[in-house]
């Protein structure tokens, strides 16, 4: 009962809150709302009983990509309201792009067959424990290559970074 | 959940919240003390006996003084700044082990606020929003100087996260547990992590000093380049949040220091006591806050001696210096517990 009150209520907050990602006028505001976003669905991660994924959830985006973003605009000092005006051709190209979007959306999710989750205190799939041995015997492969991709990303932008010695 | 369950976590909750600021306000006079002790001076002393007064007096002045606000800024994150930094500074108090557990009337009662199976992950975690209330803090002032503050402070603070995580990653490698209360209980019996892990000790330790922005790495508050850095435009009990908020870190910190690495509240021969299982718990927390205390005074003895780092040989430190150690340690660690668990130290023992 409490959790499903605690899941009306993260989806109340996590939906007015992408919402206002949209809405505000400040750019800050914009990137405060969406870590509360991920702060919200952190918390639906943990009524699924998936408490590691809620909390790397938090780590990573909240913790690193969100600050970075926060960075990013303050010292850009993107303070400056409207300063999104765009011209008709744009919001028009804008707006056929994301209807397009929409309908695959719609698309997708019409012949998806919604899998009923079982009781999530029965799966314990999202604990540490059984997430690492799968990911460790099951999912080696696709792991260590991902991390290499992470790799390669992370040696590429401190070369873009690097100033020339010339 | 019955209902006593829930009332003796509230009773807790509300123990842990008092104690931590409690601690906090006596360890600015601590701190004015010690500093009157190393400069051969006496410290307060007129606000009460020895001065024990002094924490009201100054928390009582904070209240007293004009609330002002810079006229462009923005009035909800002004505000958020300060108060989140001060939840985020509470919210790690949650998970550390204060000690056993007590046998009241046939139940236990764990003296931990919650024992969740990813306790280390969730101090990562809460170390890693810490930023956002300076952040926003230095921001929302609509001050240059404390906006460069700010960036210094979340640099400076993301960049030791880093090596922080890589120590206790090791800690995890060797316990094999990501639960603090599991990790403390193998402690029990002076198997204390700072003997298997010393390099990870200094490396925590000296992150931890990072973290909580205390010299020498007190980089953000500069009166020569960034006035007071990101709370320059602070004052009364805002600003007083951020200065307190200090004291609740290094109080947390130590905390963490000493669960993580000196044993929690074990102490050594406490199965030879022949003490009941309550008192042991008793004199186990007092332990446990007898070790705080220690490196509560570790952190005040080393700001009133060491001169603080320039900006760009702090981030050097960081990335160059801490970071490589703390990956070394735990390559070194990784491959130790490998050898071990393959017995190839049996000849050792024949």
């Amino acid at each position: 009962m409490l959790s499903q009150y605690l899941f009306f209520f993260l989806s109340f907050v996590a939906i007015v809150s992408a919402l206002m990602v949209l809405l505000s006028k400040k750019p800050i505001h914009s990137v405060l709302y969406l870590t509360l976003t991920f702060f919200t669905l952190a918390g639906h991660y943990i009524l699924l009983n998936a408490q590691f994924l809620a909390v790397v959830h938090i780590i990573v985006y909240a913790g690193a990509i969100m600050v970075l973003f926060l960075f990013t605009v303050m010292l850009l000092n993107l303070n400056i309201e409207g300063e999104f005006q765009k011209s008709t051709i744009m919001k028009f190209i804008a707006a056929i792009g994301g209807g397009m979007i929409f309908l695959v959306l719609i698309g997708t999710l019409k012949s998806f067959d919604v899998a009923t989750v079982g009781n999530p205190e029965l799966t314990q799939i999202g604990l540490v424990k059984n997430l690492g041995k799968t990911l460790y015997s099951d999912y080696l492969l696709p792991f260590e290559l991902s991390s290499i991709l992470f790799l390669s990303a992370m040696v590429g932008a401190v070369m873009l970074g690097k100033k020339d010695k010339q | 959940m019955d209902m006593t369950f829930v009332i003796y976590k509230l009773i807790l909750c509300v123990v842990i919240l008092l104690l931590s600021l409690v601690i906090a306000m006596y360890a600015t006079l601590a701190e004015r003390k010690i500093a009157g002790f190393f400069q051969d001076r006496l410290g307060p002393n007129r606000a009460g006996t020895f001065g024990l007064l002094q924490p009201v007096a100054d928390g009582l002045k904070l209240f007293m003084k004009e609330e002002f606000m810079p006229a462009n800024a923005d009035k909800i994150l002004y505000i958020m700044g300060p108060s989140l930094t001060m939840l985020v500074a509470l919210l790690s108090s949650a998970v550390i082990p204060w000690g056993g557990s007590l046998i009241i009337a046939g139940k236990e009662f764990a003296l931990q606020v919650a024992d969740i199976n990813i306790g280390v992950l969730y101090v990562f975690a809460v170390i890693s929003i810490g930023v956002y209330g300076i952040m926003i803090g230095g921001w929302a002032s609509n001050n240059k100087y404390a906006l460069m503050g700010a960036v210094r402070a979340a640099s400076q603070m993301i960049s030791y996260e880093l090596a922080m995580s890589m120590s206790i990653v090791t800690i995890v490698m060797t316990t094999g547990s990501l639960s603090l209360n599991e990790i403390v209980a193998q402690q029990h019996g002076m198997n204390w992590n700072v003997f298997t892990q010393p390099i990870g000790f200094v490396v925590f330790v000296i992150c931890a000093f990072a973290e909580t922005n205390r010299a020498p790495f007190d980089l953000p508050e500069c009166e020569t380049e960034l006035i007071g850095g990101y709370h320059t435009e602070y004052s009364s009990m805002k600003l007083g949040f951020y200065l307190f908020s200090e004291y609740i870190n290094m109080f947390i910190s130590s905390a963490m220091i000493a669960s993580l690495y000196f044993g929690g509240y074990n102490f050594p021969f406490m199965d030879d006591l022949g003490l009941s299982h309550n008192m042991i718990t008793i004199i186990g927390t007092v332990v446990l806050f007898a070790k705080i205390s220690f490196f509560g005074f570790l952190f005040m003895w080393i700001r009133w001696t060491l001169p603080r780092f320039r900006y760009d040989q702090l981030m050097r430190f960081g990335w160059k210096g801490l970071l490589p150690w703390a990956i070394a340690n735990m390559i070194i660690t990784g491959f130790i517990s490998l050898l071990i668990k393959n017995n190839f130290f049996a000849f050792l023992t024949k």
